[in-house]
């Protein structure tokens, strides 16, 4: 009976300080299937992932491995096991060959230390032609696409004779032709005996290729279903849940005069994308991580550049070629990668306050370091930043504290705009309440907010309207009293839902 | 209970990173004390501070630079032009604020072209900085033809007179810390710099302009380095092709022994001050043992190896918690 699984788990949870990632999993995956695994953002994927595949090997609970109890110490035990990953960013060392790639670290040798060049050149022929593959061994991996590029890890996979391969979604940089191949390929795996997870948020795509169906949400395992007995509504049921807790404030009706308007913009990862907000509007840009949102945001903002089209700031066309172009039209954004772009860790909350603010803490050069407490002061108290005092190092905050901070040097300027890219992402419910309610005040003000969240109950929310992206183009706009979570899902599944 | 020592291990880290420096200095001070009669007298302390004048002034720089997140290995050669060029001048006009604008323009525009090549082409600053040493080399051998340039006796004042009985460079190093410390603390420059080093691409998504500031830093850094090989000229009375060689070294030292990390984003110019006073006393108790000079050259590298790793202990315990 366990002969027939390739893993097993029983009562897996895994909790980090202050979340539990997952909770209570059951899950049985049967040996030599393609196996879906679907999910929301932090439904608990990559976590499960990571435990199998030995990179947390802390969790309660049990995992069986082709029948035998396992517990991964390092993601080297699970590789030696037979375990591989194709993660969702390959990270090959571009100015080596295929064939160095695929043996980095196990290279082959003769006498004893030499380097057998010619075996490792053959051997990789020889695997690449077990996959049907044409490449020559000898080029270049920067020389490849990202298909091929994706090829050559699962051919290093199948070389270290992994019998489990884990694909986190391994589609999302590739074209439909590509994925063509990919599931040719995927389908070649599987006639050979290898066990496949395939993780993706497209629904299409799952029922394709997938045998099996995993189903998780906020850390809980819902059901393990197979393909054909599982309706697609039925799927997006048990991703998005039907219970949502009320701890979203109401919206104030916007204004009808637009203040940021976009016409036909594109840059990188976003083509023609004509958008507008009104005063006291939020709107809300739904998608998948990756599809092309904060690019169009951090574009507005001045973070990346518009190739082309024209942005209208009330009526009249703006220029934004750097954050400092953005800012000084009364833009400001909360970018998504908090640590990277929202503030300045090993400085005061006082300083990382007053940085974007220098026109008017510093007019003439020196710092009015009066004004400058009195202000941060002041707005850390509207806002209840939690911390001993302004002088605090931002880095020591919490999350839920940090976004604060951001914000905060944000809310004392005069602003017309202001993007919000994940706003809430690792942070607790407690501070996601009062960031919520902050964005309906700001919003009855009269500032236009743009919000991008990938938790569909947040953007459905929090916002007066949405708009769904996919693959860098907006596939559809939803008003307030139409939007609903399977609508989105259907949107960003291509419309290819309809049984 | 095992998060009690913990926390009290952290402490200790916090409390050297803020005190560690002045038990370091106390601790010199005793030794020299007690191995030279003479050193407590204020003509030796006055002594040791002339010593280390034309060092810390780099030092200035260097700091600006290091809590930037950048650093600059061609200050020692630039400092060297910078008072060739200063001494050439004089001997030509005969005028002395001719020779000081000299001086202080070749390194301020040396520091400029460091900027320029790390902003505008994004080259490594440790890269162009060692392109500039060798440059600036190259420029000081053809200028001079390889021998010293005397410079006479207008500057004696400059590098050896006295203004209520402190040595001139001694005023001119106190003015040049003083200077830095307002501006860095003082100033929205200061805000840049500290924000820069922290978190560059935070300060760029605070609307700073990134390039531009770190060629400022870097302006600013060279017309340092420009002042101190001013007041090396007048010290020695003369401009010589080579002396000012591994100054930057020094200068770094004196930097990271004060405390600021090769991280970025802290330090200040007044610990800098105190860890450039260590670095002299360690100077003179070595000098006073008669220890050579190549000796000596690998007591400096221990020393700057044993700063950067207390810096990364101590702040490795701090981010534990």
């Amino acid at each position: 009976m366990n002969e027939e699984c390739i893993i097993r788990m029983s009562h897996v949870t895994k909790k980090f300080p202050g979340v539990t990632a997952l909770k209570n999993v059951n899950l049985e995956m049967k040996k030599g299937s393609i196996h879906g695994l679907m999910g929301e953002n932090g439904a608990g994927k990559s976590t499960l992932i990571k435990i199998i595949s030995g990179t947390y090997s802390e969790y309660e609970g049990e995992m069986e491995y082709e029948g035998r109890k396992v517990r991964f110490r390092s993601e080297k035990e699970a590789l030696q096991a037979g375990i591989s990953v194709v993660p969702q960013e390959l990270h090959p060392i571009p100015e080596m060959t295929i064939a160095e790639n695929i043996f980095l670290g196990r290279e082959p040798i003769k006498h004893a230390w030499i380097l057998d060049k010619k075996e490792r050149k053959l051997k990789a022929a020889q695997l690449l032609k077990t996959l049907g593959l044409d490449y020559d061994p000898d080029t270049k991996m920067e020389k490849l696409s990202v298909a091929q590029k994706q090829m050559v890890e699962i051919i290093k996979a199948i070389s270290r004779g992994s019998r489990l391969i884990i694909m986190d979604e391994p589609t999302s940089a590739l074209t439909n032709v590509e994925t063509e191949y990919l599931f040719q390929q995927i389908s070649l795996l599987k006639e050979k005996g290898i066990s496949i997870i395939f993780i993706s948020h497209k629904l299409d795509e799952v029922y394709r290729i997938c045998d099996t169906v995993t189903v998780l949400r906020d850390g809980e395992y819902i059901d393990t279903r197979p393909m054909q007995e599982v309706s697609c509504d039925e799927l997006i049921e048990m991703m998005v849940g039907r219970q949502v807790v009320d701890i979203y404030p109401k919206l104030h009706m916007p204004k009808e005069k637009a203040v940021l308007e976009a016409q036909e913009i594109s840059g990188d990862g976003f083509e023609k994308i004509s958008f507008a907000i009104r005063e006291g509007e939020v709107l809300g840009f739904a998608g998948m991580m990756g599809a092309g949102r904060s690019e169009i945001a951090r574009a507005v903002f001045g973070l990346d550049q518009i190739r082309k089209g024209k942005l209208l700031l009330n009526g009249r066309e703006i220029k934004i070629a750097s954050p400092s172009d953005g800012i000084h039209e009364g833009i400001a954004m909360v970018t998504e990668d908090r640590a990277a772009y929202g503030f300045v860790g090993a400085r005061s909350i006082k300083e990382n306050i007053s940085l974007p603010n220098m026109d008017r803490f510093a007019p003439r050069f020196l710092l009015k370091k009066r004004e400058i407490e009195n202000a941060a002061g002041e707005i850390c108290r509207k806002i209840s930043v939690k911390a001993p005092s302004i002088e605090t190092r931002a880095g020591t905050l919490s999350g839920g504290n940090q976004q604060k901070v951001v914000l905060a040097k944000w809310l004392i300027r005069d602003l017309k705009v202001l993007i919000m890219d994940e706003p809430t992402r690792g942070i607790d419910v407690g501070a996601k309440q009062e960031i919520y309610a902050l964005i309906s005040e700001l919003a009855r003000q009269g500032i236009a907010i743009l919000l991008i969240s990938s938790e569909l109950p947040e953007v459905i929310s929090m916002s007066h309207r949405v708009m769904v992206i996919a693959e860098g183009k907006c596939v559809g706009e939803l008003s307030k009293e139409e939007v609903t979570q399977d609508k989105i899902m259907k949107l960003i599944a291509g419309g290819k839902c309809e049984n | 209970m095992k998060g009690n020592e913990k926390s009290i291990r952290v402490d200790a880290a916090g409390l050297y990173r803020k005190y560690g420096i002045f038990i370091i200095l106390v601790i010199m001070f005793i030794i020299s004390a007690v191995m030279n009669k003479n050193f407590l007298k204020p003509q030796n302390l006055l002594n040791i501070l002339t010593q280390i004048s034309v060092v810390t002034i780099i030092a200035c720089g260097e700091t600006i630079l290091i809590i930037s997140g950048m650093i600059d290995l061609s200050a020692g050669m630039v400092c060297t032009m910078s008072s060739c060029f200063a001494a050439g001048i004089l001997l030509q006009t005969g005028s002395l604020s001719a020779a000081i604008l000299a001086g202080v323009f070749t390194g301020a525009l040396a520091g400029w072209v460091n900027g320029f090549l790390i902003t505008k082409f994004k080259l490594q600053p440790f890269i162009a900085t060692l392109a500039m040493t060798n440059i600036a080399q190259g420029i000081t051998q053809v200028y001079t033809g390889g021998t010293a340039i005397g410079a006479g006796e207008k500057v004696r004042f400059l590098g050896q007179g006295r203004i209520l009985g402190i040595p001139m460079p001694v005023i001119v190093m106190l003015t040049a810390v003083i200077a830095i410390f307002l501006l860095m603390s003082k100033t929205k420059l200061g805000v840049n710099i500290y924000a820069i080093g922290g978190n560059e691409k935070a300060a760029i998504a605070a609307g700073v302009d990134v390039k531009r500031q770190k060629r400022i830093f870097f302006t600013i850094s060279g017309a340092l380095v420009g002042i101190a090989g001013v007041i090396l000229m007048a010290r020695l009375l003369s401009a010589q092709p080579s002396v000012g060689n591994g100054y930057e070294f020094d200068a770094i030292t004196a930097t990271v022994v004060g405390g600021t990390s090769f991280t970025g984003g802290s330090g200040n110019v007044g610990y800098m001050l105190i860890g450039s006073v260590i670095v002299g006393l360690i100077n003179n108790i070595l000098n006073l043992l008669n220890v050579s000079t190549q000796y000596q050259m690998i007591i400096k590298g221990i020393l700057i190896a044993g700063a950067v790793i207390i810096d990364i202990q101590t702040k490795g315990n701090k981010s534990e918690n």
